[in-house]
């Protein structure tokens, strides 16, 4: 029986020959990552080992990764006390791949870990956020876990109790057209299978559009995967990934791809051809209400998002940039950009999009999370309604619950910023 | 044995369970505060103590979904709740087995406000319709966490044990 590309990592990882959808395991963990939460990973931690008589150890620090990005800077003193504590524990245990609130190293876990070199094809990654699933971009079975289950991560080296998933596997062929992309691939998708459509499974993707695709976008599709309920999404490694992991992460060792066997086992598979695909918005209040953005253009906007760790990238400011150069954001609205990382806004600044931005009319703000789960820098007012580039678009997301908010590309989020209503940004601009 | 005090759809995501505005607070003994906080009145119906011990909360598929934040079970956990869901999201599942949330599965369980529930390990009766709902049981492995008695004391067994020499498989 062949297996699917994360059965095989885990048959490895869990030193067994071979394993099937259902099996338990307890793969042995490459990369735990957490953001702020660690404050409760740390209590959680120190638990473990309150009565035992044995002093905390993590069993390997080095491959503990600590990212700043949902509250940063610090947006009241409990958080400000929370990072404190954070830092004083990395200090104490010796954590290397801590990324605190700077403008050269920091930025949102999601795009740390790929631009770092710290996640590769083959690995198990853990992370104490339901996006985690974006790793699985390079080739890694990557998933997200609570805070007390990266405690025992912490403590033990291993995932306990996972069951292998079944997995979905989705053939994508075609060219998109200009200004439609993977943002909108994903948002057809999970409402095509709605938000449980792929609960407890992995989604694998394969077909020619996914493999002319780039690092940044693969980032994309299984970013969201869990907006579909995926446990993890899954690209394959290829040579855009030894090309990714080489130029843009710093990686010069070759590494090892783990490909699906030709009998491999799937509960689904799912054919798309993106060349007749429109850009998608995902409405409110749930992220499988998806209709294209011309049945609802026209709708009025009062606050415009580009950044997240699904759309934050270089290749997602070029592309707003470009539609915003030269124009202005329509008066009634406001329009927020936050870069992904610090790298990635150095970069967007060298070519010229920072300007852009800003000549528009948009802030350009720091990079991080931003208003994306509602924490601070861009709460909405009362029923008011916003579109970004975000993936969730849950009731009171954004800070408020008689606000709404649709989730779009950077291409529709642009466009319709100049407009102040949700444009389709390929109306006009062929 | 209890009333149901909550009727919820599908796709309840952890941010109407917890909002992300109150993330900064993680501790379990200070989550439940921001149970439900985006509704006014369950909130202050918890707090003010004027939820009865063993109450149900009744909800349709992938409750608990979006976010992995586990304050949205701690803070559940702070009330004497049952949560009866027809499924629910992986994470959130996860950690309430983890945190010993009494969660039960019962595929097309039907309840109002009001209702009174009987939960077993078998089965869900709601004494006011007649109708019961079988439960759907909990793989083993993840029934080894709830016996021990959650995951702290389920991994410090597991710690000692391999000082002691005890393998697992």
């Amino acid at each position: 029986m062949g297996m699917t590309v994360v059965e095989k990592i885990l048959a490895r990882a869990s030193g067994r020959g071979a394993v099937k959808a259902g099996d338990v395991v307890e793969p042995a963990v490459d990369l735990a990552m957490s953001h702020e939460n660690a404050a409760l990973v740390i209590n959680q931690f120190l638990e473990i080992y309150s009565g035992t008589g044995r002093e905390p150890a993590i069993w390997d620090p080095s491959k503990v990764a600590i990212i700043f990005d949902h509250r940063v800077p610090a947006e009241s003193a409990k958080t400000a006390g929370n990072q404190k504590k954070i830092r004083e524990f990395v200090s104490r245990y010796a954590i290397s791949k801590f990324h605190d609130i700077r403008g050269d190293t920091g930025g949102i876990c999601h795009q740390i870990l790929p631009e770092s070199g710290y996640v590769r094809p083959g690995a198990v990654v853990v992370g104490t956020d339901s996006h985690t699933t974006s790793h699985g971009a390079l080739g890694a079975f990557a998933f997200g876990i609570g805070a007390t289950e990266m405690a025992s991560v912490w403590a033990l080296g291993t995932a306990l109790n996972v069951e292998v998933p079944g997995t979905i596997l989705v053939e994508v062929e075609g060219e998109f057209g200009s200004y439609v992309g993977p943002k909108d691939l994903i948002l057809h998708l999970i409402g095509l299978i709605s938000a449980q459509g792929a609960n407890f499974k992995v989604i694998e993707f394969h077909g020619r559009t996914i493999r002319a695709m780039s690092t940044s976008g693969r980032l994309v599709l299984c970013n969201m995967s869990v907006e579909a309920g995926a446990t993890a999404g899954i690209v394959p490694a290829d040579e855009e990934t030894d090309r990714y992991l080489r130029d843009e992460a710093g990686v010069e060792s070759v590494q090892e791809h783990v490909t699906a066997d030709p009998g491999a086992s799937y509960s689904r598979v799912i054919s798309i051809d993106v060349s007749s695909l429109v850009p998608q918005v995902a409405c409110p209040h749930a992220v499988d209400n998806v209709r294209s953005v011309r049945e609802v253009a026209g709708t009025s906007v009062q606050q415009i998002v580009i950044g997240s760790c699904t759309n934050g990238r270089l290749d997602d400011l070029e592309v707003a940039a470009g539609i915003l150069r030269g124009k202005k954001v329509a008066r009634g609205t406001r329009m927020l950009v936050f870069p992904a990382s610090g790298r990635i806004y150095a970069e967007a600044l060298r070519k010229g999009f920072i300007a852009d931005f800003m000549n528009s009319g948009a802030v350009v703000m720091n990079p991080g999370c931003g208003p994306c789960l509602g924490v601070h820098e861009g709460a909405l007012g009362d029923n008011e309604t916003a579109l970004s580039t975000t993936n969730r678009n849950f009731k009171g997301r954004m800070g408020n619950p008689s606000a709404s908010v649709y989730l779009c590309s950077p291409a529709v989020a642009a466009a319709s910023a100049l407009e102040g209503v949700i444009t389709d940004p390929t109306e006009g601009r062929n | 044995m209890g009333n149901v005090v909550l009727k919820l759809a599908d796709d309840v995501s952890t941010d109407v369970i917890y909002p992300g505005r109150y993330m900064a607070t993680v501790l379990p003994t200070e989550t439940p505060q921001f149970a439900f906080a985006d509704n006014a009145a369950l909130n202050a119906a918890l707090r003010g103590g004027q939820v009865p011990p063993g109450s149900v909360i009744v909800a349709g598929k992938n409750f608990g979904c979006g976010s992995s934040r586990e304050q949205a079970v701690s803070a559940l956990k702070g009330y004497d709740l049952t949560i009866v869901a027809e499924s629910f999201a992986r994470i959130f599942l996860q950690n309430a087995i983890n945190l010993g949330l009494h969660i039960v599965t019962a595929p097309g369980v039907r309840a109002s406000v009001g209702d009174d529930l009987t939960v077993s390990g078998e089965n869900v009766l709601n004494g006011t319709t007649g109708l019961s709902y079988a439960v759907e049981r909990l793989p083993q492995a993840r029934q080894a966490i709830i016996d021990a008695g959650g995951l702290i004391a389920y991994t410090r067994k597991r710690l000692l044990d391999t000082a002691a020499g005890v393998t697992h498989t």
